[in-house]
């Protein structure tokens, strides 16, 4: 196994991710996008991880702290589309220009 | 560091289960930012987290692949599940779920222009080295690591875990006294 075969696949993830944040509308799914880019981030910490073999494993470590804060994440994220639903009975981002000028 | 020729490449196993595994991987998460079914989008994420989970795996990061499975698969899909279930519009206001083409070209140029100059920057700098040949990791030797050295961020990181959660209920509580948030 090489290392560059791993980083190009977290480099394929991370570019979908950024692809499904920009052009999806439904908060959710923007939400989903960018798991898609920290799972990215995770394949890079774990393989960068083996590939120098580090004895405290720390780039195992980070990457659950990464899944943490990513439950975190859509834990509250999915609160607040909750709540935006339900004053606005729409889930999609673009309809909240309430502060629009 | 070892390098390695393509031909060598091929000829080692590990290498086909992976390519067994980045096409699922890649096509899910193609899916996922494309797919015109909310609830299809959010089952091909499991397909592309399976699929990172399955890379730990082979990576020798056994816990960290198996706490992928449990908490993406089982918790934040789940989560988002639930979510989509909610605020799903019956009048149907919400059936369009991705912008029209005058986003989506710039959008796919941004996100190949990036893979491009991520893969241009990381084949220049690694080639093709080789992963040397690793032991898995233990378990308890991630606890170790976890509960000595990184203690104190670990303490953080379930404390901002019980901020969350207790602000998302605070959040998504519904007032039943009408009071004005």
């Amino acid at each position: 196994m090489t290392i560059i075969q791993f980083i190009i696949v977290g480099a394929a993830l991370f570019s979908m991710g950024l692809y499904g944040v920009i052009t999806r509308k439904n908060a959710v799914l923007i939400l989903a996008s960018v798991e898609l880019m920290l799972a990215a981030v995770n394949i890079n910490l774990v393989s960068f991880d083996t590939y120098l073999q580090d004895q405290l494993h720390s780039g195992q470590i980070f990457a659950l702290f990464i899944i943490a804060l990513a439950a975190a994440e859509v834990g509250i994220g999915i609160a607040i589309v909750l709540m935006i639903y339900r004053n606005r009975q729409s889930a999609d981002v673009d309809e909240l220009n309430l502060m629009k000028g | 560091m070892e390098t390695v020729t393509l031909t060598d490449w091929f000829r080692e196993a590990a290498n086909w289960a992976f390519m067994l595994i980045v096409f699922p991987t890649l096509f899910g998460a193609w899916r996922t930012v494309t797919s015109d079914n909310i609830v299809r989008a959010v089952l091909y994420l499991v397909v592309a987290l399976g699929g990172t989970a399955a890379m730990f795996l082979m990576l020798g990061a056994a816990f960290v692949g198996w706490t992928v499975v449990l908490v993406y698969i089982g918790a934040v899909v789940i989560l988002f599940l639930i979510g989509i279930m909610i605020t799903r519009a019956p009048l149907g206001a919400d059936t369009v779920l991705s912008h029209g083409s005058d986003v989506k070209v710039p959008a796919a140029l941004l996100s190949v222009v990036l893979f491009g100059v991520i893969a241009w920057a990381m084949v220049a700098a690694f080639g093709a080295n080789m992963i040397e040949p690793f032991e898995p990791t233990l378990t308890s030797d991630m606890a170790n690591v976890l509960f000595d050295r990184f203690v104190v961020p670990f303490e953080v990181v379930s404390f901002v875990l019980l901020a969350a959660l207790i602000g998302g209920i605070a959040i998504a509580r519904k007032d039943d006294e009408g009071g004005e948030r």
